[in-house]
Formats: C-alpha cells, sequence, structure tokens
C-alpha cells in the first residue's frame, strides 16, 4: 500500500513536470470552464465551439482543455484553480456565477490569464467579456415587424434581468419602426430551462393571437410548438430549423470563435491586457442563423440594411426618442442610450404589453 | 372568452397527465408500504428511453413501451435493494433520483438536437370538430386516455380485488400479512415494479408527447410534484387525477394571466401551484386521526421476517 502510495506520488509529479515542460516549449494551455453540458444545444455548445474554433486556427501553437457542467459555486473555485495550477496559461470561465471564484483564483495566480464571461468584475489578469444580442434583437424586430399579420408578439421571457428586457425592448422597437400598431405579449417562466413550461407559455401565447413566438429562454420547445400550431418563431442562441423548419424565421446566436481566438493569440504575443470587451455583430460575435426561405425578399433586404447598418454605427438600436410604457421620454432625439444604461436597463419601452414582475 | 378557454384546458391536460401517471403509480407503492422517491430518476430514464426508441423505429407504441420497461428496471434495482437487502428507502430513493438523471444524460448525449413527429391525436372525423366538447373529449393522443384508464383500474384493484387487498395489507401491518402465510417481499417488489413502469410513461410522455425532443434534466421537478400529489390525495388515486389536474390548471392559467396582462408577479404565480399544494396539505392532515387513517401504517418501514 504504501509503495503503491509512492509510486503514484512519482507519477504525479512527472506529469506535472512533464505539464510545465510542455507549458515550457511556448505551447500555450487555453482551459474552458462550462456552466452545462456541451450537448445543450445552446449556451454551452456556442462555448465550446469558440474552443474548437481556436484549436482550428491556431494549431500546435496550442492545446485546450475543458471541463463541463461545473456548478456555480464552490466546485467552480476548484475547477478553475486546478486549471490555473496545471499550467493553463489562459483560462476562459463562461457563466455569470463563476465571477466571484475565477476573482479569487486571479489573485492566486498572477500569470495566468483569466477572461470571464457576462460579468463585470476585472482584475489586472483578469478580463470581462459579453455580447449585444440585442443587435440582433432589432434586426429580428424588423423582421416579425413585416411578417406578423395578428399584430401580436408572442415573447417567452426567462427572468426580469436587465439582459432580457433588454431584447424585449430592441424587438419592439424595431417592430413598431416598421409597423406602428404591433403589441409584444411577455410571459414570464421564471426558468432558463424547462421545456415543459416553455411549451406551455408558447402554447398560451398562441391562443391569446400571438403569430410570432419568440423566446429568450434555452430549449427548443417553444419553435417546435410553433411548428405544430403554424405559426412564426425565433430560435435562441444557436440555430434551432430542424426543430421547426417551417416555423424558424431565423435565431440570434452567440459566435465567441473569433473574440477567443483574438485572446489567445494576444497571450502567445505576449499583448494581452485586461478590459472589458462588449462587441455585437461588428466582429462577428453576434450572428444570425440563415434565414427562412418563406420570407419574403423585401424583408431580408430590410433585415440585411439594418444589420450592417448596426455594424456601419449608422443605425443604433436604442437611438432616441424613446419613451417608456408612461410616455416619459427616457432618451431624448438625437441620443443614443449609453452602455450604462443598457447595462442597467430596467423598464419596458412604449408598445410592451404588461408590466415587469418586480 | 370560449375561444381561449378551449385550448387553455387542452394544454392543462397535457401538462397534467405525465403527473397522474407518476402520482398514480407511486399511490400503489406507498400503499405497499414502500417509499420510493426516485419518481423523478424514473421519470427520466422512462423519458430518455421513449426518446431514443420514438427515434430510432418512429414508433410511438414502442417508444412507450421502452420508457415503461426502463421505469420499470430502474424500480427493480431499488426494490432489490430495500426490499431483499434492507438498505434505507429514503436514501436508496434519493440516490435512484441521481442515478436517473446522471444515467439519462450519459445515454441521452447523443440524442440531443433530434426530433421527432409526436404521437398522433385522436381525430374522430365529425366529432372531434364537434365544438368545445369535441376536442376536449376525443382530441387527445392515446397516453392520455391511457392515464385515466389507469386511475379507473388501479382504484378498482386497490378496492375491489384480493390482490388489492393483499397490497393494502402488506402496507397496513407487513407482520400480520406475513404471519398469515403471505410474501411480503413479492407483494412490495411487484408494487415497485409497477410504480416504475407508470414513472416511467409518465416520462415518455414528456419526451414523445409534450415536448418531443431529448434534452438533460427535462422532467425539471415534476417528479418531487408526483410525490407531493400522492400524500395530498391522501393515497386515493381518483384524488391523485384531481391534484394533478389542480396543479396543471394552476400552472397553466398563471402563464393565461400573464398574457391577458394581469399585474402580478410572475415569481407569485409561479409559486401558487406549490402554495395550493401545501394549503391542501395542511387542510388534510388537519384532522390527525383521518390522516392516519389513510396512511399506510408501515409506510417507510423495511420488513424482515426475522421480526
Amino acid at each position: 500500500m504504501h509503495l503503491k502510495s509512492k509510486l503514484a506520488g512519482a507519477a504525479l509529479a512527472a506529469a506535472v513536470a512533464l505539464g510545465i515542460s510542455t507549458a515550457a516549449q511556448a505551447q500555450l494551455k487555453v482551459g474552458f470552464v462550462y456552466v452545462g453540458p456541451i450537448g445543450d444545444h445552446g449556451w454551452s455548445y456556442e462555448h465550446n465551439q469558440g474552443r474548437l474554433a481556436i484549436e482550428k486556427a491556431l494549431g500546435d501553437a496550442v492545446t485546450t482543455t475543458y471541463v463541463e457542467k461545473v456548478p456555480e459555486g464552490a466546485d467552480a473555485q476548484r475547477v478553475i484553480s486546478k486549471l490555473a495550477s496545471t499550467g493553463h496559461g489562459l483560462i476562459f470561465t463562461t457563466s455569470f456565477g463563476y465571477m466571484n471564484p475565477t476573482l479569487r483564483v486571479a489573485k492566486q495566480f498572477p500569470k495566468v490569464k483569466f477572461e470571464h464571461a457576462t460579468g463585470f468584475k476585472r482584475a489586472p489578469n483578469m478580463s470581462t467579456y459579453s455580447a449585444r444580442f440585442y443587435e440582433g434583437r432589432y434586426v429580428v424586430g424588423k423582421i416579425v415587424g413585416k411578417m406578423t399579420k395578428s399584430n401580436i408578439l408572442g415573447y417567452v421571457a426567462s427572468f426580469p434581468i436587465p439582459e432580457v428586457i433588454r431584447g424585449i425592448n430592441a424587438t419592439i422597437l424595431a417592430a413598431r419602426s416598421v409597423n406602428p400598431d404591433i403589441k409584444i405579449k411577455v410571459v414570464w417562466v421564471s426558468s432558463w430551462f424547462d421545456p415543459g413550461k416553455e411549451a406551455d407559455a408558447a402554447k398560451t401565447l398562441i391562443d391569446q393571437g400571438a403569430d410570432i413566438i419568440m423566446q429568450h429562454t434555452d430549449s427548443p420547445a417553444p419553435v417546435q410548438v410553433a411548428e405544430q400550431r403554424g405559426v412564426w418563431a425565433v430560435g435562441q442562441a444557436s440555430d434551432m430549423t430542424h426543430f421547426g423548419p417551417k416555423a424558424h424565421l431565423t435565431a440570434i446566436m452567440d459566435n465567441w470563435g473569433p473574440y477567443y481566438i483574438a485572446r489567445a493569440k494576444a497571450v502567445i504575443d505576449g499583448t494581452w491586457d485586461s478590459k472589458d470587451t462588449w462587441d455585437g455583430f461588428a466582429p462577428g460575435m453576434v450572428k444570425l442563423a440563415p434565414y427562412n426561405k418563406a420570407i419574403p425578399a423585401d424583408v431580408v433586404a430590410l433585415a440585411e440594411e439594418t444589420r450592417k447598418g448596426i455594424i456601419a454605427g449608422t443605425i443604433h438600436p436604442f437611438a432616441g426618442e424613446i419613451k417608456d410604457q408612461s410616455g416619459k421620454v427616457i432618451v431624448p432625439a438625437g441620443k443614443t442610450a449609453d452602455d450604462g444604461m443598457l447595462a442597467g436597463m430596467n423598464v419596458y419601452v412604449e408598445g410592451v404589453d404588461g408590466t415587469i414582475p418586480k | 372568452m370560449i375561444d381561449w378557454l378551449v385550448p387553455a384546458l387542452l394544454t392543462i391536460v397535457t401538462a397534467a397527465t405525465p403527473l397522474v401517471f407518476a402520482a398514480v403509480g407511486e399511490t400503489v407503492v406507498e400503499k405497499a408500504g414502500v417509499l420510493n422517491l426516485g419518481v423523478e430518476g424514473m421519470m427520466i430514464i422512462g423519458a430518455i428511453a421513449a426518446f431514443a426508441v420514438a427515434v430510432s423505429t418512429g414508433s410511438g407504441t414502442l417508444a412507450v413501451l421502452a420508457g415503461a420497461v426502463a421505469g420499470l428496471l430502474l424500480a427493480l434495482i431499488f426494490g432489490l435493494l430495500t426490499v431483499y437487502l434492507q438498505s434505507n428507502q429514503v436514501a436508496t430513493g434519493l440516490a435512484l433520483t441521481i442515478f436517473g438523471l446522471g444515467l439519462s444524460a450519459l445515454i441521452g448525449h447523443s440524442y440531443v438536437g433530434k426530433t421527432f413527429a409526436g404521437l398522433p391525436k385522436l381525430d374522430i372525423p365529425g366529432i372531434t370538430s364537434i365544438p368545445v366538447i369535441g376536442p376536449l373529449l376525443f382530441g387527445h393522443d392515446a397516453l392520455v386516455y391511457l392515464s385515466v384508464v389507469s386511475v379507473i383500474l388501479v382504484t378498482w384493484f386497490l378496492n375491489r380485488t384480493r390482490a388489492g387487498l393483499l397490497v393494502r395489507a402488506v402496507g397496513e401491518n407487513h407482520d400480520a400479512a406475513h404471519s398469515i402465510g403471505y410474501s411480503v417481499t413479492l407483494i412490495r417488489l411487484g408494487a415497485i415494479l409497477f410504480g416504475g413502469a407508470l414513472a416511467g410513461i409518465g416520462g415518455a410522455y414528456l419526451s414523445v408527447a409534450y415536448t418531443p425532443l431529448w434534452v438533460e434534466n427535462m422532467t425539471a421537478g415534476r417528479g418531487w410534484i408526483a410525490l407531493a400529489l400522492v400524500v395530498f390525495a391522501s393515497w386515493k388515486p381518483w384524488r391523485a387525477f384531481f391534484g394533478a389536474y389542480l396543479f396543471g390548471g394552476i400552472t397553466i392559467i398563471q402563464l393565461y394571466a400573464q398574457g391577458m396582462g394581469v399585474e402580478v408577479s410572475a415569481q407569485f404565480l409561479s409559486m401558487l401551484p406549490y402554495l395550493a399544494t401545501v394549503i391542501v396539505l395542511v387542510i388534510i392532515s388537519r384532522d390527525k386521526a383521518r390522516a392516519r387513517l389513510n396512511a399506510p401504517a408501515c409506510l417507510g418501514r423495511n420488513f424482515h421476517a426475522s421480526g
């Protein structure tokens, strides 16, 4: 028994030495921590696509490791610190709840670079990054504004946080710009992920007259319901076309690859610095799934024009004048909402039915 | 109002059906004196087995059978451990849920993103199209009718048959049942397997009829609700049936209320079904003597012939 444990210890030491020596040969080890399984067909799946993009782009210069289904909390710190202590030079932690664990590990390992998704705490060796999904929602808003016949949009929402409210507002602002009579109904399911309840919410909205179902929840169930009931749907996080080939207008997709490649390169070149990145269409962090062939050409043209305008900076989804539900001007004419206001958005704009749950 | 009432009621039926299966199955298990907390695990394993078979064969019937068999097999593990090896029922049941969730995720890895057309709905020309009554009574898939039949059969079995009497006897006083020559272990194992099969069908309903897709953890706590419904129903299958519809009804009505702009917080509305369950539990257990009369006296107690 004693001998065995000694042997195991020696093997471990050898493995650690080996790990350090490969790192010394300038091969960057990049670690990823995912909150879901990579097979979730949504959030974690897309982060893993980003990891594969690094491997493809940088080849032998990097090796990558990932740990999936890591609960937010004490386990996360253990996993991150394990990655940091096994020769990883760059670690991506891809869920909001990893913020404090990442920060604590970053302090312990000042030479390792950390990248935390969707958070707001930074350190000299810890950056943050997120995507401007509302840009995608704005383009979608233009499409649905043209496609609806009942003038009622249905929106399956998760939790009333700024990220979600921003998406609802961007959608209705765009939709009303092409169709002033349009209304949006929002149903909160109080979950990121409950296929049954998401499906029920979608059915409810369709029963109440919505002919387009949008969602800010993670399962493809709403798209499936839309297909069964013969209405339109917009997917979330990844291309959900095959869950509703007829219904699926497009989807707002995450695309982390370009950012991940750029950051890994920066570490290799020694140009990495701590910063906050909030990117949208322009660098390709947000993408749209292929448009449904049933969308008329002029609507596709309008959507593309909007998307290109956002990239060029000539169109801003939150350009004034914007009023809230009570009619109070929240963004004056000629101004655009700044990032601070976007990040903390907690009111509905004019045109949204109902109130935000408190 | 009628134009949204019918679809709302139809949605309630789909929300209640998986709960009916799981709760009725667990009622029989508990009537035999066994507390199986692994309902969630048996449901999810039934869901993945049914979905896998549905995708590979395209047959809804085979899919539901696979769900039942998968639930039964998982229940068999529980039965062997608790009935024969005398392991603690609460701990084993919890372990079964955790095991089921993990195993289903492992099996389901390659089924994420696959689709299935779903079970066909009954459609009798001329009858299903009768306004209101037609779709409500004759517009469902086969499993919905099976759930109603299962309630009737289980009620009849428990109250009107000799075998049902034995199940209840074993649950009320296993020593007495043993002393007059009945096999407590076999009867309990049978009840456990039946409960597992029904939970598996409940899971199958989720993955092939309710939302025909596979995603990890798609039962999302419905097994636990089914467990609560058994107590809520004071171990009567028909009450469990109404409990499931009440629970499904409140869940769906709060979604409709939101869509119609009723100003109540979503969190409060989401809480309502659970709140209703707690209130009913308080009401029915107010009279201690009656509550005790309904609860199987040997519930959760292991049996060993040595005494």
